[in-house]
């Protein structure tokens, strides 16, 4: 069979990368989209970190076209009908290097693909591949429909479910307390308003995250980006304790309610609603990465399980691009030895070792067992909140000293041996 | 003001094929009692029809996101992408 350098299948943030380097090396590559473009099956919540990435693909990361750069980060823990809010904010966020943005992936990801396309790439949109070929023990290429390509190393980016590591052989079937689904939808507003409900200046822009009642005791929680003239609302909830109905409730229900909270509408009220979606999002951290390798094979972004929830920040899209590059660097690498064996293309591994992405993931190896301690979801938010609500109120009878009031109700929700527990776990991460 | 899902779905650009992408095993299904697919869909595309007693998808209003198959530990589900064209489109992601 006639075999080009590569096939990366999928036009996501890791393909895109792994695409761009390859062509920008000079190799013959095939980027191969089931979507109508690059973006048009993917969805983020809505930031991305600079400094991880920059490294990777400078000329990228710095013109690429995002939405606003994250200068505050709002914080919302709600009970059932109340609700407490942080606002933290920097200065120095709204001084170049910018630390993060917000971002929009059918926008992103097509200008990625005319980037890479322009570096030589070769991109086919709606192609979906249905099945690997396979030559000697050794992945020689792809099938889709009654189309056969043949490569020389195939790059699966093909995202959190990826059917072909899976084909593969180099991970089992998914478990449902391994991911998270995440409802997601957009609201126009105009610029102006954006700026000023959030306080912003132009370009800059706010990150929300909301936990406690909202999810219902779920694994999960949820997210706010503004965008220049939309918002991104979302929200996370496991699959697990969602399938059991831990909840008792549906997805939808779920997010129906989590968008009529008054803590939510106040941001987005006016807003025109334009697209719902969904995504899956591993949860699992490194314990479900699959092998990354075969013969003429490498495996990238989300199809890699590279995701990590830590609450405060959730992040998938910096693990894409950077492991999608390091795919790449590995490719060319054995495409100039000839030699796509299994062993060559280990060093991939290893180089995902060297970087942040595997240091990461195992860093925080432990974050998904602490994380789903239920008590994050139900009572340390209620502490909160009902802590708040009794030193605010002012009732018919005389006050108690305040230290009095913050000892009864921590006595009630947090003083105690389950918190102690808690606490030991936390240490883990 | 409340919105249906259905509502939110309509909203999407989508290019719907004749044929499932979503397929049951009606009999593992027929042992199911828990309805895992009903509970986790976010476009609630899953129901059961009372009369016949058989799971039924309409899945031309598929997110695409493949929670269903997780969730249903009973692998009732055969789900694939559909194919190159169909499905949705977004425009924001």
């Amino acid at each position: 069979m006639d075999k080009i350098d590569a096939i990366v299948v999928g036009g996501g943030l890791a393909g895109l990368s792994a695409a761009y380097r390859l062509a920008g090396a000079g190799k013959q590559v095939i980027l191969l989209e089931r979507g109508d473009a690059p973006g048009s099956k993917n969805v983020t919540g809505g930031r991305i970190y600079m400094s991880p990435v920059r490294k990777y693909l400078p000329e990228i990361v710095d013109s690429a076209p995002f939405e606003r750069r994250v200068v505050k980060e709002l914080i919302t823990v709600l009970d059932e009908s109340s609700g407490l809010q942080f606002e933290y904010g920097n200065e120095k966020w709204k001084k170049e290097p910018y630390m993060s943005h917000t971002v929009l992936r059918a926008k992103f990801d097509s200008w990625f693909a005319d980037q890479a396309a322009a570096k030589g790439a070769f991109i086919i949109p709606k192609k979906k591949v249905d099945d690997l070929l396979w030559e000697d023990g050794h992945v020689a290429g792809i099938r889709s429909g009654s189309e056969e390509i043949g490569a020389h190393v195939v790059i699966a980016a093909d995202g959190a479910l990826s059917f072909l590591a899976q084909k593969a052989g180099l991970r089992q079937p998914h478990k449902p307390e391994n991911f998270a689904v995440a409802m997601k939808e957009i609201y126009q507003l105009d610029e102006k308003t954006i700026e000023e409900r959030f306080g912003l200046g132009p370009d800059e822009g706010a990150a929300g995250l909301f936990m406690g009642s909202i999810t219902r005791g779920m694994f999960g929680g949820g997210f706010l980006y503004t965008n220049r003239d939309t918002l991104s609302l979302g929200l996370v909830v496991g699959i697990d304790a969602l399938s059991r109905r831990k909840g008792a409730t549906t997805a939808p229900d779920l997010m129906e309610e989590f968008t009529k909270r008054p803590e939510v509408q106040r941001w987005i009220r006016g807003g025109e609603l334009k697209e719902y979606s969904a995504h899956l999002i591993s949860e699992a951290g490194i314990g479900t990465v699959p092998k990354l390798y075969t013969g003429g094979m490498l495996v990238s972004g989300d199809a890699a399980g590279f995701a990590l929830n830590l609450g405060l920040t959730v992040r998938g899209m910096e693990f894409a691009i950077a492991s999608g590059v390091m795919a790449a660097d590995t490719a060319i690498e054995a495409l100039e030895q000839n030699d796509l064996s299994e062993g060559s293309l280990s060093r991939y591994e290893k180089k995902l070792r060297e970087s942040f992405v595997l240091q990461d993931m195992e860093t925080f190896r432990h974050s998904k067992e602490v994380l789903d301690r239920q008590r994050f979801f139900t009572v340390y938010p209620r502490f909160m909140c009902e802590l708040f609500d009794e030193l605010f109120t002012i009732g018919d009878g005389p006050k108690e000293s305040l230290y009095k009031t913050a000892k009864r109700v921590a006595k009630k929700h947090v003083l105690n041996m389950e918190t102690v527990r808690d606490l030991m776990a936390a240490r883990k991460v | 003001m409340t919105m249906k899902v259905e509502e939110k779905i309509a909203l999407n650009a989508m290019k719907n094929d004749k044929k499932s992408h979503i397929l049951f095993d009606q009999s593992k299904c027929s042992g199911c009692r828990e309805r895992m697919c009903i509970a986790v869909c976010p476009a609630h595309l899953y129901s059961l029809n009372e009369e016949t007693g058989e799971m039924v998808v309409e899945y031309a209003g598929c997110l695409e996101c493949g929670t269903c198959l997780i969730a249903c530990t009973y692998g009732s589900i055969t789900w694939e992408y559909p194919d190159g064209e169909y499905g949705v489109q977004y425009r924001y992601g």
